[in-house]
């Protein structure tokens, strides 16, 4: 078992090879350990520790009164974090999926975004909601959407998006320490696929700052969440055409890291934008919008995106023509190089 | 026998104390003093005028649209009365009652009227929410406020306004049953004032009542008549104090009428006629006080020429202080989107300083 050591810095942080749900959880006994405001709720959290078992252990550590089983209504889950918020509690509403999500949507878009704004500051929204969200599990209808667009065209909002383990940690914790409104959305396909060493203690990763995750000199592949696993594994594939990515990994969708994206392009001349939601007004419109803007007379060719499609996520036999893949990310990179 | 226990909402019988002809119901007392009732009937004069003013200068184009609370002022007014400095007030629209009795200066409502967001920023020791526009959406956030302070342990209540219209919508349930189940130190206060814009109260709910809708999420509702003061205070005060002392939400449906339109974009004409309104003249909730302070002594035309012209230099001097207040700069719509403006903000209002 890891030890606790809550004096421990950094650099003597116990270590532990966890997966993403194990890492969340560690963040979320951190903080309510040292935040007595923090309190989380939503359907199934308490007894049950959440469907994918992120809060498994907290009730029983913290105590009903801190890690609540709300009855099963997801605008109320928003709602209700306002009004704690606002009162100076730190609450963490669970949206069991994002399918689940939209009905707290009149929520975040005309209140929880607004409430700073409206009340010139008075009354703010300091909460997390964390939602489950994309595809790839092989799950029923409504559990598999992306709708980190739609959150991020919503003024007042930050939305979050970790990619590893150890990010979803520190992410985790920079969101509910933050003073505004996060949604936080975690990539359930990737939950427990990967492992690796997140140090138990305190440690925070800023919002808004993506994430170099590999330098390369030839084109730029922009992803988050569960793709940015994909733009590694076509990385591996590309060395064999002696083609070296530079890999970004945007972390925050709003605000989004402008600098780290266009300083990328402007050594790589080229870009491949990678998101599992429909192509249609997602991230990459934005992303090549904003490159246009600020480094178009660096670009050698024009940018591509691997996207998923304007259509509902299928079920799991067709689910695989909708995910974006490693192939069809070599593919697009391939065409950008050789324009 | 407890006051909910009298008035099970199921039993049909609406809770009066004071009658329209301004006299009492038999074996019935007002909740509070001769001399508090006249002082909260010249609050009444005040936010009636104040609530005039609003539309004139609607007319006049220094406002925008407004949303009168002519003749449902004994809600607002009488539970006001009874809420504390700590609590805290969600209010839908039609609020300038309990804004005004909470402690929010009239300009500062006025400001908001006018085009400000600055005027929805309440004193740092007041409770009040800026208004809900989108109905009932703000009632799960009373429970959650509610059901923080419960989890500290403060002793608060909250509470949330809105109308009959209100609770066919789902944030109505929503709320309802979060605050039975976690029993939360809520009010729900419905103002039933007969019309959701054009739509009348028997097209949003075939419920008898509105107050019964309460017994299904388990706790007390009651219906009052809202246009009497006497009995919105002693329910209302019924109610606070229940939550005050942890024992859970009610529901409370004040009867009214809305005489004025729903806002100043609307004709109500279109949808209720002269007969309803005539109606509900006499059940004003002015008329049946005046008639009361009448019948003690402390009513007269000159008491109520005095109240009125006292209110107008006040309204004036509002007016006059809202209409300097300070016009917003650029800089303004932009900061209070986040603790911190990012980067993209930054970029925005630069681009919209270099347009001007």
């Amino acid at each position: 078992m890891i030890k606790l050591d809550n004096n421990a810095g950094k650099e003597d942080l116990v270590m532990a090879k966890l997966n993403m749900v194990e890492a969340l959880n560690l963040a979320l006994r951190e903080e309510l350990e040292r935040d007595s405001r923090v309190i989380i709720f939503g359907e199934d959290v308490g007894k049950e520790g959440g469907v994918f078992r992120v809060t498994d252990g907290l009730q029983k550590k913290f105590g009903a009164e801190r890690v609540i089983d709300t009855p099963l209504a997801e605008l109320a889950i928003s709602a209700t974090a306002l009004g704690m918020a606002i009162y100076g509690l730190r609450p963490i509403g669970e949206i069991q999926f994002e399918g689940f999500l939209y009905p707290c949507f009149d929520q975040i878009i005309n209140h929880i975004g607004r409430m700073r704004n409206r009340s010139r500051g008075r009354f703010t929204c300091p909460l997390v909601i964390r939602a489950p969200y994309g595809g790839g599990i092989h799950a029923p209808e409504h559990h598999s959407d992306s709708p980190e667009a739609l959150l991020a065209h919503t003024p007042g909002i930050k939305v979050v998006i970790p990619s590893t383990p150890y990010e979803a940690k520190g992410l985790l914790l920079s969101s509910i320490r933050d003073p505004d409104p996060v949604i936080f959305m975690e990539p359930k396909r990737i939950y427990r696929a990967i492992r690796e060493e997140v140090p138990e203690g305190d440690y925070t990763i800023p919002l808004g700052k993506a994430r170099l995750v590999q330098e390369g000199k030839d084109v730029t592949v922009i992803a988050y969440g569960a793709m940015l696993r994909e733009a590694l594994n076509a990385a591996e594939q590309l060395k064999g055409d002696k083609i070296d990515p530079e890999i970004i990994d945007l972390r925050t969708i709003s605000p989004m890291d402008m600098e780290t994206i266009v300083t990328s392009i402007k050594k790589t001349g080229r870009g491949v934008v990678v998101h599992e939601a429909p192509k249609t007004c997602g991230l990459g419109a934005e992303i090549i919008a904003l490159i246009n803007e600020k480094a178009f007379l660096s670009l050698q060719a024009p940018i591509e995106r691997v996207t998923g499609f304007d259509i509902p996520v299928p079920l799991m036999k067709s689910e695989h023509y909708y995910l974006p893949n490693a192939k069809r990310i070599v593919m697009a990179v391939k065409k950008v190089m050789s324009f | 026998m407890s006051l909910f226990e009298d008035y099970d909402p199921l039993k049909g019988k609406m809770f009066q104390i004071l009658k329209p002809d301004g006299t009492l119901q038999p074996g019935l007392k007002p909740p509070i003093e001769d001399k508090q009732t006249l002082a909260l009937y010249q609050k009444m004069v005040f936010i009636r005028t104040a609530d005039q003013r609003g539309l004139l200068l609607q007319r006049q184009g220094r406002f925008g649209t407004y949303a009168p609370i002519w003749g449902q002022e004994a809600c607002q007014v009488g539970s006001g009365y009874v809420l504390q400095k700590g609590d805290w007030v969600f209010p839908a629209f039609r609020e300038i009652g309990i804004t005004l009795m909470m402690g929010i200066p009239l300009k500062n409502f006025f400001v908001y009227w006018m085009g400000n967001e600055m005027g929805s920023r309440a004193p740092e020791d007041i409770n009040v929410l800026p208004v809900s526009i989108p109905v009932g959406t703000h009632i799960p956030h009373a429970v959650g406020t509610a059901w923080a302070a419960k989890i500290k342990g403060d002793k608060i209540v909250t509470i949330s306004f809105f109308g009959d219209g209100a609770t066919s919508k789902g944030d109505f349930h929503e709320a309802m049953n979060f605050a039975g189940v976690l029993k939360t130190p809520t009010v729900f206060f419905c103002q039933n004032n007969q019309f959701a814009i054009s739509v009348p109260r028997s097209r949003q709910t075939a419920s008898a009542t509105i107050a019964q809708k309460a017994i299904a999420y388990g706790f007390d509702g009651i219906q009052v008549d809202g246009n009497d003061l006497f009995a919105v205070i002693t329910a209302t005060k019924e109610a606070v104090d229940k939550a005050r002392s942890g024992r859970g939400p009610t529901l409370i449906e004040g009867v009214t009428f809305r005489f004025g339109p729903h806002t100043t974009a609307d004709d109500p004409t279109k949808y209720r006629d002269n007969e309803e309104i005539e109606r509900w003249k006499p059940l004003d909730p002015m008329v049946r006080l005046r008639s009361y302070l009448k019948g003690k002594g402390l009513w007269s035309e000159e008491v109520e020429n005095r109240m009125t012209e006292e209110a107008q230099k006040e309204i004036d001097q509002a007016v006059k202080d809202a209409e300097s207040f300070p016009a917003p700069k650029p800089e303004e719509i932009f900061e209070y989107v986040f603790a911190e403006m990012t980067p993209q903000l930054k970029e925005q209002l630069k681009y919209l300083k270099s347009t001007l």
